[in-house]
């Protein structure tokens, strides 16, 4: 019954796959005829406005939402095949704020899914100690609750919930969104040393130019629900696309900082 | 004599009195509970009946106490024994405050957290044992505390068809026009609230504060 949450030899094939996959809520369309693939050890940025259908793609990764029309494929399977928890338990999931749970510990909380997943005690807790340092925390913090972590601490907390069972694909919705920026910023070395090491499938939502740029493999651009390119991270900025030059000059259009 | 004479003379009773008046009450929020939590969860997972489950609640709350004594007199098995028909109507009158809390308490749990846990492979199941129950026990809490006082309470009324509690003095009291009969009931009666109020406050207090504030 309980099949390992590891496909890390699957690599034949991508590991996520939107075959011409919408999504209509009461008749509006959120996401129109959407066409992307992400490889196993892939970083796919997502940038897009508010509202341009990123968080929509996510959800239909882990079958939070079905497509109304289309396919969405995780490991060659399509979402609807799959057992929803099945599924959901071999992707790691990361949001704002780390979106933990306030009544558990940090240890609680990191260990929610092997523990569900039934692990035996003495390995959750060998997990919990591995990944306390894998996003740089200290072992001391595993038995606070959350609203006594600074903002950075819960969003590595987060990640290494995300990363708890060993998933293959991580999807992390404007994961570092809520964080002042000097930890923001550790946070994406560390998220680009870490992905560099656990060849993950990674689709990673923001609003931020910057942060697409130095997180991403790939950058796939999004507007009103519908994907406006899909480029590797070096042809990004000399697309002659004009939509991508709006972006591109929205963030240019700062003042040089280095040469204030 | 005075009240505290009187209250001394008639010890015994008093006491008896009060054991069966925190009897009717008790037995009564339990058994509200057991039916009125179950049905506030059910109705955040069927949303379509969570108007019919409120409203109907709602209405049982707005009969006069002693008029529902006395729809239920005629029932059969229930209204042979005083006590059994005691039970169930103060069971009755409990329902409301625990089926609204328990409702506004998993419907008040933050979204994110509850899709976060959706979102890592929680069931149904888990997630409510171990996400919803937990972080809205502080709300369902505070509805058994207005359940237990208003059974309380309202278990004075008891008396009146014949099911003992601290109702008597009050009734008997009222008969002999004599106040301090009446206070021998009342004072009990209220001294009871206040505990169980204090009490369960304390308890709802531990629940909804200690890591849920952020």
């Amino acid at each position: 019954m309980t099949a390992p949450l590891s496909h890390g030899s699957a690599t034949e094939g991508p590991a996520i796959e939107f075959d011409h996959a919408s999504f209509r809520l009461n008749g509006r369309p959120l996401l129109e005829d959407l066409t992307l693939l992400v490889k196993q050890g892939e970083t796919l940025v997502l940038l897009g406005r508010s509202g341009s259908g990123k968080t929509t793609t996510l959800k239909l990764i882990n079958r939070l939402l079905l497509p109304t029309a289309g396919e969405v494929r995780v490991n060659g399977r399509a979402t609807a095949q799959w057992d929803p928890i099945r599924l959901r338990r071999s992707i790691g999931y990361v949001i704002q704020d780390g979106g933990l749970f306030p009544h558990f510990t940090v240890e609680r909380n990191i260990a929610l899914v092997p523990r569900i997943e039934n692990w035996p005690r003495a390995r959750v807790e060998e997990r919990v100690r591995e990944l306390l340092a894998k996003v740089g925390l200290n072992a001391d913090l595993a038995s606070r609750y959350p609203s006594q972590l600074s903002g950075g601490q819960r969003q590595r907390v987060g990640v290494a919930r995300a990363l708890a069972a060993d998933p293959p694909i991580l999807i992390l919705d404007e994961a570092f969104g809520a964080l002042d920026p000097i930890t923001r910023s550790e946070m994406q070395k560390e998220f680009r040393a870490l992905q560099r090491r656990m060849q993950k499938a990674v689709i990673f939502v923001t609003h931020d130019l910057r942060e697409a740029l130095f997180l991403a493999d790939r950058i796939a651009l999004m507007e009103q629900g519908r994907l406006v390119v899909d480029l590797p991270v070096g042809e990004f900025s000399r697309s002659e696309d004009r939509l991508v030059r709006a972006y591109v000059e929205a963030f240019s259009g700062l003042p040089d900082i280095s040469r204030v | 004599m005075n009240f505290l004479q009187f209250m001394m003379a008639n010890r015994q009773q008093v006491l008896d009195l009060t054991l069966e008046h925190i009897t009717l009450a008790g037995i009564a929020t339990v058994l509200a509970a057991l039916v009125g939590i179950p049905l506030g969860i059910l109705i955040t997972r069927v949303p379509q009946l969570s108007k019919p489950v409120l409203g109907g609640a709602n209405i049982i709350q707005t009969i006069p106490s002693l008029a529902l004594f006395g729809f239920l007199l005629p029932a059969p098995w229930i209204g042979e024994r005083a006590g059994r028909l005691a039970v169930l109507a103060l069971a009755l009158y409990a329902l409301l405050p625990l089926i609204r809390n328990t409702y506004a308490g998993i419907r008040g749990v933050d979204p994110a957290v509850v899709e976060a846990g959706r979102a890592m492979g929680l069931t149904d199941r888990q997630l409510l044992f171990q996400v919803e129950l937990p972080l809205a026990s502080g709300v369902i809490v505070a509805g058994v505390r207005i359940a237990t006082v208003l059974s309380i309470g309202v278990a004075t009324i008891a008396a009146a068809i014949g099911a003992g509690g601290l109702g008597e003095f009050i009734f008997r009291g009222l008969a002999m026009v004599n106040n301090q009969v009446i206070l021998a009931g009342a004072i009990p009666a209220a001294l009871l609230a206040l505990v169980a109020d204090f009490v369960l406050g304390r308890l709802e207090r531990r629940l909804g504060s200690v890591h849920l504030k952020s």
